[in-house]
């Protein structure tokens, strides 16, 4: 039979193994998770009073920028790898991924890849300064010099993406167990196999945004240059292109997750599968049409300005229906609310939310008094850290168990549920009201009338940063002496291959494929 | 226990998908910028005007005016003096029409400059023609001097006829650093 894991630093560093891959790439976003969030904890600091308190204005740039290349690039997209990297071969049966050598390099890689972005923070020059969008010529023409580590490290952090996503595709449509017809998949594989040819698609376009940069910056070209011949909206244009789908790679897989979170806590079948998987694949398609809703003020020809406005808010359709499908499953279920529930639910309403303030973005016309306004910077948390980062902290809490064949404390989990969702809703609800009275976002500094709302989403944002260390605190707590579990079936309700496997599921699974009936 | 994967449709697999990823990144960088700029000179929009016009038709339309305004902007800290002659004209449509651009540099050292026009509204873009323009080349000034610098234009006569105000902008560049001075020697260009 199979061998166990090998022993020491070896077993990390050469692994082949999915679960050991997942496990360092949730280890490894949470170590990102932390060091991104410190950032916005700078940040909410320095704006905690008007006026320049802590730091200073060319530094709280550098924050803004590295909080957010960090936390989309670093924390939330390796979490879905990661979690993909456990839960996929699990899901649908499979020995393992279909790619194991290329799933230890696309891990490996990202190490380097940060160190290279982080390290620009002790350079001269400083870290980018850009803002995570890095547009032209900001980021060309006027950059710092450190721009081209920059370069290379999103270079490298796309080779990763594209290399986990080949090797997803390949495990989704080569190794599923027989009987398992991609209509019998799991949602949390189907969403990934649709995230994973999103990323194949775009993450090529960021590579190419980059490098245009770089001949732009270092060889003279004129892609974004407008004195050469270029233009900078033209970078706009491909970053987006890029953009608009990057949003939908970071929270379909997080539909995935609460779909099988929401049936397990309310021991009812998911509602609506077929039309969840129709509903993710159009998601899919409207993302690569819609780009320039992030661009209305660029000087768009009204026909521009209505098309991108009307493609953008039918995206609310198929949304719309996934967050029908999730309350219906709830309907007349047999509800009950442990701490993967809570967030599950806190979900729904929050990214919900953040859907409705998404189509408020997407009228062209009140786009310009919206635009790059904390109503912006509002919108995307509700829907990054309520619908990426809750999900994913949902998938920690319900297949932990699993993972480690300990039960972490319910009690503790919900308290930090609760501290999370309070620091959250205090932190960013208030970023609303600041947004509409025209407070623009990426400034150190700003007028009196914000004074009162700013500290109180500074204080929101502290509790919210403290619950993330008691969620660590659980975790590690939870491996070290949680209450032993050994039952296949964690939760009474949940349904799906992992739930047949041993807990803790053992190195090797599934070497002979289990038959879907 | 491997002897269940099947190897060639997983090689398969990786192969389209790798050259899936390539194509993407050969579409951002060689077609992405290509269709855009095709698309606006199709269109108009991003208000870029065209290249050296060629008259064709000589006759002008007395009987509609437009007025054609002139606005420049410094790029940057671009520290040269730069403003039309005069702020507008009143044309007919298919009357040629000479302006002319004031530069000065107020630097002591010599610069090379690049104008970049931009003119709203987009619907006139493909109509505003220019058979002569400072635009068209970099414009090297050595330290102190000043020039009057030239556009000529044709407004055309197929102009829609909700448009009776264009305004043209030119952006002024310092390309100091990039242009070729052996190829633009700064003496023999200025007056």
């Amino acid at each position: 039979m199979a061998h166990g894991p090998a022993k020491g630093i070896g077993r990390w560093l050469f692994t082949t193994n999915h679960k050991d891959i997942g496990t360092m790439y949730l280890w490894f976003s949470f170590a990102m998770f932390l060091m991104g969030g410190s950032f916005a904890m700078i940040i909410r600091a320095e704006l905690f009073q008007p006026g320049m308190q802590i730091i200073r204005p060319e530094f709280f740039n550098q924050m803004t920028t590295m909080h957010g290349l960090v936390m989309v690039f670093g924390a939330i997209m390796p979490a879905f790898v990661g979690l993909a990297n456990w839960m996929i071969p699990l899901q649908i049966g499979a020995p393992d991924m279909a790619l194991p050598r290329m799933n230890n390099l696309s891990f490996w890689i990202l190490p380097f890849a940060f160190t290279l972005l982080t390290a620009t923070l002790f350079m001269e020059g400083g870290a980018p300064n850009f803002g995570w969008t890095f547009y032209a010529p900001l980021s060309t023409t006027y950059a710092p010099p450190t721009v081209n580590y920059f370069i290379f490290g999103v270079h490298l952090m796309g080779a990763s993406s594209i290399m986990g996503s080949i090797n997803i595709i390949a495990t989704v449509l080569n190794m599923r167990a027989p009987g398992m017809t991609l209509m019998k998949m799991p949602m949390f594989v189907w969403t990934w196999l649709i995230t994973a040819f999103l990323l194949i698609a775009v993450m090529p376009v960021l590579a190419g945004a980059v490098t245009m940069m770089l001949m732009d910056i270092n060889f003279g070209t004129s892609f974004f240059n407008a004195a050469g011949g270029g233009d900078p909206v033209l970078f706009q244009h491909v970053f987006w292109f890029f953009g608009h789908p990057e949003v939908y790679i970071i929270i379909l897989p997080a539909f995935g997750v609460i779909s099988h979170i929401i049936p397990a806590f309310s021991r009812k079948p998911l509602f609506g599968y077929s039309s969840m998987v129709y509903a993710t694949a159009s998601i899919a398609f409207l993302s690569f049409i819609v780009w320039a809703h992030h661009m209305f003020l660029v000087g768009m020809p009204i026909g521009g300005e209505l098309y991108f406005m009307y493609a953008t808010m039918l995206i609310a359709v198929p949304t719309a229906a996934k967050v029908f499908n999730w309350i219906s499953t709830m309907f007349r279920g047999s509800l009950s609310f442990e701490t993967p529930m809570l967030y599950a639910v806190a979900f729904v309403i929050l990214f919900t939310i953040g859907g409705f303030t998404g189509i408020m973005l997407a009228v062209a016309p009140a786009d310009i008094q919206y635009h790059d306004t904390y109503f912006v910077v509002a919108h995307f948390h509700y829907v990054m850290v309520a619908g990426a980062i809750f999900s994913s902290t949902a998938a920690v809490y319900y297949w932990l168990p699993k993972w480690t064949g300990k039960m972490y404390n319910e009690t503790m989990g919900k308290v930090q549920f609760w501290i999370g969702f309070i620091g959250f809703n205090v932190t960013f609800f208030p970023q609303h009201f600041i947004g509409l009275a025209g407070m623009p976002r990426r400034y150190s500094d700003y007028a009196l009338q914000f004074s009162d709302w700013n500290m109180v989403s500074s204080i929101g944002a502290f509790t919210y940063g403290a619950a993330q260390l008691l969620f660590l605190y659980n975790v590690i707590s939870t491996i070290r002496s949680g209450k032993p579990v050994s039952e296949p079936k964690t939760w009474d309700g949940a349904e799906g291959l992992e739930w047949m496997v041993p807990t803790p599921a053992p190195y090797h699974t599934f070497s002979t494929p289990p038959v879907i009936k | 226990m491997e002897k269940d994967i099947p190897k060639t449709s997983v090689k398969k697999t990786l192969l389209k998908l790798s050259i899936g990823a390539v194509g993407m990144f050969v579409f951002a960088v060689f077609l992405m910028p290509p269709l855009y700029y095709a698309l606006c000179d199709l269109t108009g929009i991003g208000g870029k005007t065209s290249g050296r016009y060629e008259v064709q038709d000589t006759t002008i339309d007395t009987s509609r005016t437009v007025k054609v305004q002139f606005l420049t902007v410094n790029n940057g800290s671009m520290p040269w003096d730069f403003s039309p002659k005069v702020t507008e004209v009143r044309v007919h449509p298919g009357e040629s029409k000479a302006v002319a651009f004031y530069a000065k540099n107020r630097t002591s050292k010599d610069m090379v400059a690049q104008a970049v026009p931009n003119l709203t509204p987009i619907n006139a873009t493909k109509y505003f023609h220019k058979t002569e323009c400072f635009c068209f080349n970099q414009q090297p000034l050595s330290a102190w001097s000043e020039i009057d610098m030239p556009l000529v234009f044709i407004v055309d006569k197929d102009i829609p006829k909700t448009v009776n105000t264009i305004t043209l902008s030119y952006t002024l560049f310092d390309i100091t650093d990039s242009a070729n001075s052996a190829e633009f020697p700064v003496a023999q260009l200025n007056q």
